[in-house]
């Protein structure tokens, strides 16, 4: 129930937003909307309201998205030179990493987050073992590795979700 | 100012999805050019859209624009996710310099590193 009413919360928020204005039959509608979806979808809400509540994972939220935007720009940098250079610098290959994380949630965020690093993409995941396309191997030892891949976001992730 | 500023972002957006598209190209095979398309066209609609935003402010259009750049954030590296595996599952070919690829191995598949030179 509790999922339920965070996703009409949610719902009605991104209406509101959306539509931009107060006029009270705009929030009727949206009201109406949400409480829809919320109805047909809130069972499959992956989150908890004990812990959407919890006021520490929001600030290690807070903290975290700078850090994501940093290594996002980083990433664009990194493919836009190799793009650009004559070589291309490619030395790619699929390797696997093993992960620390419990809920799926904090995988899939995981997952997105090393997609948007430089030179890794997210394959494949099954259960705590995650394939990754990575257009330059610059080790071998799996550990290094895990290291290199998952940067600093599976310190932020595991205060986030787990 | 800050028309000033959202030009700037207009074109670092513009630059960036250039490249990728360029990018696009360049690589040689299917996963590469994945990460060529998530990653810098990542960056440059997000750079429009927030060119978007600037330049139009606190009104309907400019807040259609930052939902549909988190929108995207969101939704890109699940898309690009589910295109790679697609790809690796139905034998699609890595190119010939590729050094690794644990994928196959661990499910004891044959080799699908393309061979050459």
């Amino acid at each position: 129930m509790s999922r339920r009413i965070a996703l009409f919360i949610a719902g009605l928020i991104i209406w509101l937003l959306l539509s931009w204005t107060l006029n009270y039959q705009e929030i009727i509608i949206g009201a109406v909307i949400a409480l829809i979806s919320a109805g047909m979808f809130g069972g499959y809400l992956p989150l908890e309201a004990k812990k959407l509540l919890n006021p520490v994972r929001w600030f290690w939220l807070l903290v975290y998205i700078p850090v994501f935007i940093w290594q996002c720009l980083k990433a664009n940098v990194d493919v836009a030179l190799r793009v650009l250079s004559p070589g291309l610098n490619l030395k790619p290959g699929i390797v696997k990493i093993k992960t620390s994380l419990k809920t799926e949630i904090a995988r899939v965020f995981l997952a997105n987050s090393i997609t948007m690093t430089p030179g890794t993409l997210t394959v494949e995941i099954q259960d705590d073992t995650l394939y990754i396309h990575w257009i330059e191997l610059r080790s071998t030892d799996p550990e290094e590795m895990a290291k290199m891949i998952k940067g600093p976001f599976e310190f932020f992730l595991a205060r986030i979700f787990d | 100012m800050i028309s000033a500023l959202a030009l700037i972002s207009l074109w670092v957006g513009v630059v960036f999805v250039l490249l990728g598209a360029l990018g696009l190209v360049r690589f040689p095979d299917v996963y590469n050019r994945m990460q060529a398309a998530t990653k810098c066209v990542t960056l440059g609609v997000l750079g429009i859209m927030l060119g978007v935003f600037l330049r139009s402010g606190f009104n309907p259009l400019g807040i259609k624009a930052i939902i549909g750049a988190v929108f995207i954030l969101l939704t890109v590296p699940v898309s690009s996710h589910a295109l790679a595996r697609g790809s690796l599952i139905a034998g699609v070919k890595l190119w010939k310099g590729t050094v690794k690829d644990q994928f196959t191995e661990d499910r004891g598949g044959k080799s699908i590193i393309e061979e050459g030179k």
